[in-house]
């Protein structure tokens, strides 16, 4: 959860000055600091959970790509503000019922985590949900070009559902069923694209998968580069 | 057309220290120097979002990213009311915003100076974040209304601007050596432009005696970068770094610091568009600004099919 | 509406605290109401919680002559990072 919302957080970040239009450029910051606000969170559990041995800062800037657990569909290039929109829209979409669930769950740090981040969650999916109408439905130009972005993150949508261990242990705590959140993801992303004049990708397409594990796509050590080098140039610095 | 007696009229009431709004009448050359200085101040916080945002994906810690962020979204969101207050006057932002890309509208030039180590980011927080509150706060009594309530709200927001920057110098300055030596080279590269900021001496400022009889301007260039001197050499001192100006020294006549002569030459080829960054600047809004287009197209094509529909039902 | 491809100009008033009138806090572009609201959220909201917003077409703003007086209200805590007093500045430094 830390890493999905530091990568996605970073990723955003980089459209920071450099938006479609000023207003635009405020609200994708909000989002940004919405989700590195998630990962702090996360990542202080992280190091209160070790007693103290590591800081959120040795979470985030001292483990290799191959520790990080984000998904893939997170990593992804911002590309045109089309597929900044679509990456968003897939992500949000499963995070608001996922932490929906969250909320219930017999843990209270995952209960608070849930009750603090479904807020901004909501937020955010309302944002890119009415971008992909406004995109979809506006101009030629702009439904072609969502519908691309559409079609081209679709096969990094599967992972979001796929259960690893890590993900049965959670269910057994928290009741969450990916399965569940699956359908109601679907549900959501069917109507919105058929309200946005948009075709459904075809759902029998080959999912890509590997980041629960650590097995990312070849960004991420570029992200991680830009984002660790300080920390790892000058070790045991404090900023 | 105006007459003598409608100009001092106005010079009248602005000398009672009364706000004038956007439906009064005012001289024509004092709503133009509003819309050039305004829309001047607005495009210095879009423009400066640049070299702040050059640091945002390697900030050093995550609390530092979210400060960063948080920051630049301020200015971004400062642009915006300044460009509002701008709209005021009868101008529209793309107006505005095509200018600033031809290069008919300046911003300061400060932000043609690159960002190049972290220690960076806490001198443009400290020097030229101060530099520029030093300027505001005294624009808070401008006489334009929506000017004057534009500054009050940046000024409230800015603040923390300065002290984030002032922290992060203080965290470096007493860190390792090597981060003390950013410290003091960032201090070194923005010492001088930051003193630049407050434009031309007293005594080659095209405008200033106008504006300063209408009130747009309260205090003058000279002023307020010596007020900005006198506050930020002991914050020099407390951070241990050496302020890169063999001429400064306190004059206890004056009662304010002594400092060298500003490199004049350099100012004005900053200004004329020949900074390290002036280009680059320009082209990164052009870009975000061109790549926008058909977002910004398509919003509005959808606005006006929802419409339609409204009407139809 | 006008050739150019601009998005229009929406006011925005906002109430900052329930018992308040909603106040006029400035303007912004959106193409439609639902993002002037969501736009005035980020932009004019980003230290308060609790607030309601109002955003009105310019175009459709009728003025009284001259004399119009509306006054800037105080922003409230959100991000605590944003309020100069989280960043301890030693007393010697002076007033930042």
């Amino acid at each position: 959860m830390g890493d999905n919302a530091l990568i996605l957080g970073q990723r955003l970040g980089e459209w920071c000055g450099h938006g479609p239009v000023l207003e635009e450029d405020i609200a994708l910051t909000n989002i940004a600091l919405d989700l590195i606000g998630q990962a702090r969170m996360v990542y202080q559990k992280v190091g209160a959970l070790e007693n103290g041995a590591r800081t959120e800062d040795d979470v985030a800037f001292l483990r290799d790509a191959n520790e990080f657990y984000n998904v893939l569909l997170v990593e992804m290039e911002n590309g045109d503000f089309a597929h900044t929109i679509a990456r968003q829209f897939y992500f949000s979409a499963f995070q608001v019922p996922f932490l929906e669930r969250l909320a219930g769950s017999s843990d209270e740090f995952l209960r608070d985590f849930a009750f603090k981040s479904i807020k901004e969650a909501r937020y955010h999916l309302k944002h890119a949900t009415q971008w992909v109408l406004r995109l979809g439905d506006g101009t030629s130009e702009s439904h072609d070009r969502m519908q691309l972005a559409i079609n081209t993150l679709w096969e990094y949508t599967g992972e979001l559902f796929m259960t690893d261990d890590v993900d049965l242990e959670m269910a057994s705590l928290t009741g969450i069923h990916l399965e569940d959140i699956h359908q109601m993801w679907l549900t959501h992303v069917r109507q919105t694209l058929e309200e946005a004049t948009l075709d459904m990708p075809d759902e029998s397409t080959w999912m890509q998968s590997g980041g629960k594990q650590g097995v990312h796509t070849e960004h991420l050590g570029y992200i991680l580069t830009d984002m660790q080098w300080l920390q790892r140039a000058y070790p045991g610095a404090e900023w | 057309m105006e007459n003598q007696e409608q100009l001092d009229q106005f010079q009248a009431y602005v000398d009672q220290e009364m706000k004038v709004e956007a439906k009064d009448w005012m001289p024509e050359k004092y709503r133009n120097t509003l819309i050039r200085q305004i829309a001047q101040h607005a495009h210095s916080e879009v423009v400066g979002m640049l070299p702040e945002a050059n640091w945002v994906t390697r900030a050093p810690s995550l609390k530092r990213k979210a400060i960063l962020l948080a920051k630049i979204q301020d200015e971004g969101g400062h642009g915006l009311y300044l460009y509002s207050a701008c709209e005021t006057l009868g101008v529209d932002r793309d107006t505005l915003i095509d200018e600033l890309h031809d290069g008919t509208a300046k911003y300061s030039s400060i932000f043609n100076y690159p960002t190049l180590n972290w220690a960076d980011i806490g001198a443009v927080g400290w020097l030229v974040d101060g530099a520029a509150i030093v300027n505001q706060v005294s624009l808070q009594r401008t006489s334009y209304g929506p000017y004057s309530r534009a500054m009050i709200r940046i000024c409230k927001e800015e603040s923390f601007h300065q002290r984030q920057g002032y922290v992060i110098m203080m965290e470096m300055a007493k860190g390792t050596p090597a981060q003390k030596a950013m410290a003091q080279d960032a201090l070194n590269r923005w010492w001088w432009p930051s003193l630049m900021m407050f434009g031309p001496s007293d005594k080659d400022s095209l405008h200033s005696q106008q504006n300063m009889a209408w009130k747009i301007k309260r205090h003058s260039n000279d002023e307020l970068r010596q007020k900005f001197v006198d506050m930020t050499v002991p914050q020099t001192e407390y951070l241990g770094l050496t302020l890169p100006d063999p001429d400064l020294k306190w004059n206890a006549e004056r009662g304010h610091y002594d400092f060298g002569e500003i490199n004049w030459d350099e100012f004005w080829q900053v200004v004329r568009g020949n900074g390290k960054c002036n280009k680059e600047r320009i082209a990164a809004r052009q870009k975000a600004h061109d790549e926008g287009a058909w977002v910004r197209e398509a919003a509005l094509a959808y606005a006006a099919k929802k419409r339609n529909k409204k009407g139809a039902a | 509406m006008s050739d150019k491809k601009n998005w229009p100009l929406w006011e925005v008033f906002i109430r900052s605290k329930q018992g308040l009138h909603h106040k006029h806090v400035g303007s912004l572009h959106a193409p439609d109401a639902e993002m002037a609201i969501e736009n005035a959220r980020d932009v004019y909201t980003r230290r308060m919680e609790g607030v309601s917003i109002w955003v009105i077409e310019s175009a459709h703003v009728h003025a009284s002559s001259p004399d119009e007086k509306d006054c800037m209200y105080d922003p409230a805590n959100d991000k605590i990072y944003r309020h100069p007093t989280f960043y301890d500045i030693p007393d010697e430094v002076g007033h930042m």
